[in-house]
């Protein structure tokens, strides 16, 4: 082969190794989350019921299976997929219901104790109407900042009998069910999260699953 | 052409150039951002007028004359490749522009001096300010709590009541005292001019002076993690009265919370060693 | 590139190397110290520190290693991975072979190894690295602009999002991590490298196995951080701040871990050039008779090895915040938040003004050239590049006019600011004085200058608006001062790049570039960097503050604009590859010894250079740019070996 031929081919095995690189670098990147999968809300007649969970471990199978995350129920096939961005209806009601499996934590801001954004004020706790818990006894938060939304979850105690270590996590275990209804505002994007740092600390305990969209981050979709 | 024709032309030209533009540039600076919602944010728009107004010729000068010196002492013949006069330098011109770079510069510097101390210019000055309008014993103290993701708002003088959203009443004199929970904020509410750095632990204090009522876009401005593009609220400058009757509500509405807190401080450390879940 | 076949046999070395030997099977040639050798080493030393760090034991330490983030092991990993690929490299035979009692010696790299294997190993030949810098820092380069395409990509729309929040930022913190980290060394690396010996008239640097130190250090930094993303990225952008690095996935690591190498390898990259300039001048080169560009790599290799402690410093104790839970940087348990954000402006300053003071010196260096002229106020050019390294270490705090700083100091930093665009007008002056009344030819390399004129001065005068204390409270943090900062590095760094490339590449490989391909280079790039960055500058003013995935819907129509230009960019970028590969490796047309009629030093030399550069060391004469004297050619005296 000539030499000019050699360095075409040179040039041409460089450029496709280049192109493979860049395909696996965008690649590698974007799987490093679980999927955009998306949990629509499912429709009843007097609005959309959502069904979330909040787990202390993902299930084992996951990237990450040791990190907390949310699960939803997917109006699809009514099954528990672990998803962050949800569907909802504009300008309707939402009715969601929560099981938490997860232990306490403390809240960084006792402000957010209190529930906002909601219709009524009040979230119902195992069945009985409350306005705020005990910042040292929240979970979770299910928060909508842009909506003006935020639920504390309450925590499961140190001392429960029967807690859920993995997903998938059966009703059977300890869970906390925390009930409440909001209204959605017209269509858009929103972004919901989590405030209770649940790792080691106050600043590390943002990091990991809190920073994740999959996790303790994710969207909504009002359509 | 000798020399001096040159230069002559090249300064009539920045001359008539400079005497158009500026005017133009100047006025139209008025309209820039952030507008003058408030004393601090107008004194900002003054400030970008006179930097405008000092830049524009400076630039005009540098640009009329590479464009003139490019068009004018081109090499016309593609082949040749003759010397330019060997001129190394001239102390005059050096001297000239020395001197006169030097004064715009110590100009500037001492204008935005006393344009930052007059009013405090709606920046972060941290515990202690030294820009303190007259009035500042007078002002009203609202506490900005940043932290992961999104900004909080505490009224000392109204029973430490704190709130999801923000309004001040006009025509007062407002001090923030930005904080955070957790890693590196930054308050920025658009149209009041003010752009406060929350750092954990610390007290950073900006003042604003309102005026008239005016709705504005509040902004976390420094890099706080995954959903710092998402941290953005909108505030409200409000009357007097609408002002009492909003945080009266939100001290009813928000009386369990409250209840929770801690006591106001200037700074929060939300225990480190918080149990893991 | 130069093959070893067109050189004169003149030294010992080359007649040794001069036998030619006969063609060893291609597995063969690959065992010794390497490239190879090095990246198989790498991962060795990587496994074995994972393994180290996976040893390490304590309560907390376990808890984040559940967490699928054992930091410990991640950075003891990088740190034996590294050391790995560099004795893989070579660079520990020297060191070994002195402890041993063996006499010290230098010639056996310079030369070794036929044509191309030079530059896959340790090679201490000045120009081999100098070329070695340009090929790997532009590899990085491209990879740094493709995430650039990406950031644009996902501004294209508020609410539909190409990545999501955590990959966005990744994508921002390793666009500007991957520039700042390589880009600060591309013009040293590289050009400097390569001429500074050429230029005062020696045939090597003060240190050459350090020279080649430095080049592969930045390359395996480069490989560090490209592995964040096994790791999850980082959420912090380049700045790196703490405690928000604290927090976060490991990826953060990989910063540190990059940042680190870049800082010692700029550290040493200063340090060899300083003690070149200052101790192996020929004969006759006075420090009045120095070119400019010397004397910019001078001012930016002090900035470099005074300023790059301070980064390791403040990344050391990130490491162990991050590692061993450390509270240097979190306020709740004794740190300060102000910590590292002093710490890292303290270098950062420092390293935007590495980034800006080469560009003066090649403007300045190519100007008397393509005007004919002496270099105007040659004094003054010195004193104002000087001056500006003087000044950068008194500027930093404004970077924090709005954080809560004491309020005092708030003025005396707005002066020292504001005057450090006093020595800066000092280099537009002496481009002004050269042009004037000059013969201007319009080169491809003239023409970037040029546009280096424009831009920094669109730049430089943006500059002074955020270093007032007013006007900085609505632009600090927000799309005006990236446009700024991308007006000056982007403007002044990557503009003369390409000029330095476009006018010592053909004396560096020996072959021209094509010139109506690298014309149409630079008008789309000019006019598409403008079009990209211009708006930024009202974006930010309207409100936009940085590294955001989302914005209000009514600065849409100005995004995608920039967006579109940007994405040109990237296409102008592509000529310029098609432009390198088409002249370089197809076409390969001879370059004369002295295309540009430049009356400097090393085009007195022919082309390609000779790997012992000068036959005799040449004795200086007179001033470096004597143009307007037409009977003197070149400012040297005795016979510098080679016909121009």
């Amino acid at each position: 082969m000539s030499a000019t031929g050699k360095r075409l081919v040179g040039v041409a095995i460089c450029a496709v190794v280049v192109c493979v690189l860049i395909g696996l670098y965008i690649g590698l990147y974007l799987t490093t989350s679980p999927g955009d999968a998306s949990a629509a809300g499912v429709t009843g007649s007097n609005g959309t019921n959502l069904y979330l969970a909040t787990v202390a471990a993902s299930e084992l199978s996951d990237p990450h299976p040791s990190w907390v995350s949310y699960y939803a129920v997917d109006a699809k096939d009514q099954n528990w997929h672990h998803a962050t961005t949800f569907e909802l209806p504009a300008n309707s009601l939402v009715h969601v219901t929560i099981y938490q499996f997860d232990g306490q934590s403390g809240l960084r801001n006792p402000f957010i104790a209190q529930a906002t954004g909601i219709i009524g004020g009040t979230f119902g706790l195992n069945g009985k109407p409350t306005v705020a818990i005990g910042p040292d006894t929240a979970s979770h938060i299910f928060a909508i900042p842009q909506m003006g939304v935020s639920v504390p979850l309450y925590g499961v105690p140190d001392d429960a009998k029967n807690p859920c270590d993995n997903a998938p996590c059966p009703l059977s275990t300890d869970h906390e069910t925390i009930t409440f209804t909001f209204r959605t505002p017209g269509k858009g994007l929103y972004r919901w999260q989590c405030f209770v740092p649940c790792a080691a600390g106050s600043i590390q305990g943002f990091g990991g699953p809190m920073q994740t969209v999959g996790y303790m981050d994710g969207f909504i979709k009002v359509v | 052409m000798n020399e001096v024709n040159h230069f002559r032309r090249v300064a009539l030209i920045w001359l008539v150039s400079s005497v158009i533009l500026t005017p133009i540039v100047v006025l139209a600076a008025q309209g820039i951002p952030p507008g003058d919602g408030t004393v601090q944010a107008a004194g900002q728009t003054t400030d970008n007028g006179v930097l405008l107004g000092l830049s524009t010729p400076v630039a005009l000068a540098v640009v009329v004359f590479f464009i003139y010196s490019l068009i004018v002492f081109r090499e016309r013949d593609a082949a040749a490749v003759l010397d330019g006069p060997p001129v190394r330098g001239h102390a005059g011109v050096q001297l000239w522009w020395i001197v006169t770079t030097t004064t715009i510069v110590l100009f500037l510097a001492g204008y935005g001096t006393v344009r930052m101390l007059t009013d405090g210019a709606g920046g972060g000055q941290g515990p202690n300010p030294i820009a303190k309008p007259t009035s500042s014993a007078a002002a009203l103290p609202v506490q900005v709590i940043a932290q992961q993701w999104k900004f909080t708002f505490r009224f000392p003088t109204y029973g430490g009541v704190e709130t999801n959203h923000l309004e001040i009443p006009a025509n007062r004199l407002i001090a923030f005292h930005v904080t955070s929970l957790d890693v590196i904020h930054s308050f920025w509410a658009y149209q009041l001019g003010v752009k406060a750095d929350a750092n954990p632990g610390v007290d950073n204090i900006a003042y604003v002076q309102t005026k008239n009522p005016l709705t504005f876009n509040i902004h976390c401005a420094e890099l706080c993690g995954v959903w710092h593009g998402y941290m953005f609220d909108t505030g409200a400058v409000v009357s007097g009265p609408q002002f009492a009757s909003w945080i009266a509500q939100q001290r009813a509405r928000f009386a369990p919370a409250t209840k929770l807190l801690p006591p106001y401080a200037k700074q929060y450390f939300p225990d480190p060693q918080h149990r893991g879940g | 590139m130069p093959s070893s076949t067109s050189q004169t046999p003149n030294t010992e070395v080359d007649e040794l190397v001069a036998v030619s030997t006969p063609q060893r099977p291609i597995w063969q040639r690959l065992i010794g110290f390497n490239l190879v050798t090095a990246v198989v080493l790498a991962i060795v030393g990587w496994l074995i520190g994972y393994w180290i760090g996976g040893r390490i034991h304590a309560p907390s330490l376990d808890f984040f290693a559940d967490n699928g983030q054992n930091d410990i092991s991640i950075l003891l990993g990088y740190l034996l991975g590294v050391i790995g690929f560099m004795i893989g490299m070579g660079f520990a035979n020297y060191p070994i072979r002195r402890m041993l009692g063996h006499p010290p010696t230098l010639a056996e790299h310079e030369s070794e190894g036929e044509g191309l294997a030079r530059y896959f190993r340790l090679c201490t030949d000045h120009k081999v690295v100098g070329l070695q810098y340009v090929v790997g820092i532009g590899f990085f380069f491209f990879i740094g602009g493709l995430n650039a395409m990406f950031i644009r990509t996902e501004l294209l729309n508020p609410n539909n999002h190409a990545f999501g929040p955590n990959q966005y930022l990744t994508l921002v913190g390793l666009h500007g991590t991957m520039m700042m980290g390589m880009m600060t060394s591309v013009i040293l690396g590289p050009f400097a490298n390569w001429l500074v010996p050429l230029m005062i008239g020696c045939r090597r640097m003060a240190f050459p196995r350090i020279e080649a130190f430095t080049f592969w250090l930045l390359m395996a930094a480069g490989i560090v951080l490209l592995t964040t993303l096994f790791f999850g990225g980082f959420q912090t952008g380049w700045t790196g701040y703490q405690p928000l690095g604290g927090q976060g996935t490991a990826g953060y690591d990989a910063y540190i871990g990059f940042f680190a190498l870049v800082g010692l390898s700029m550290c040493l990259l200063g340090l060899n050039l300083l003690v070149t300039i200052i101790t192996m001048r020929a004969p006759g080169m006075t420090w009045s008779r120095l070119p400019i560009f010397v004397w910019s790599v001078l001012a930016t290799a002090t900035l470099m090895l005074l300023a790059s402690p301070m980064l390791l410093a403040a990344l050391l104790m990130g490491a162990f915040d991050r590692a061993v839970q450390t509270g240097f940087y979190v306020p709740g348990i004794g740190g300060s938040a102000y910590l590292w954000q002093n710490l890292f402006w303290v270098f950062g300053h420092p390293e935007v003004y590495i980034v800006a003071l080469p560009g003066f010196g090649i403007v300045l260096e190519l100007l008397p050239v393509f005007t004919r002229k002496p270099l105007w106020g040659y004094r003054l050019a010195v004193a104002g590049m000087l001056g500006v390294t003087l000044l950068s270490f008194f500027v930093w705090q404004h970077h924090l006019f709005v954080s809560g700083i004491n309020a005092d100091l708030r003025p005396f930093y707005m002066l020292s600011t504001e005057l450090i665009s006093l020595p800066t007008g000092f280099i537009f002056l002496c481009a002004m004085g050269t042009i004037w009344r000059g013969r201007i030819r319009f080169t491809v390399p003239m023409l970037f200058c040029l546009a280096w004129v424009f831009n920094f001065l669109i730049g430089g005068i943006s500059g002074v608006f955020l270093s007032d204390v007013p006007s900085d409270v609505t632009t600090h943090g927000s799309f005006f001062s990236m446009a700024h900062f991308h007006y000056t590095i982007m403007g002044g760094l990557v503009f003369t790049l390409f000029a330095a490339i476009y006018y010592w590449g053909p004396k560096m490989t020996g072959f021209k570039f094509n010139e109506r391909l690298a014309k149409i280079h630079f008008w789309s790039l000019f006019i598409a960097f403008n079009s990209t960055f211009g708006p930024l500058f009202a974006l930010g003013l309207m409100g936009m503050p940085r590294r955001v995935v989302t914005y209000p819907t009514n600065l849409q129509a100005l995004n995608d604009w920039v967006s579109v230009s940007a994405y040109v960019i990237g296409l102008s970028m592509l000529v310029f590859l098609v432009n390198l590969v088409w002249s370089q490796l197809f076409v390969r047309e001879p370059a004369e010894a002295n295309p540009w009629n430049s009356k400097s030093a090393e085009w007195q030399l022919p082309t390609p250079v000779p790997v012992h550069d000068f036959d005799r060391i040449p004795v200086f004469d007179g001033d470096p740019y004597p143009y307007g004297v037409p009977q003197v050619t070149a400012p040297v005296v005795a016979p510098a070996g080679g016909t121009a």
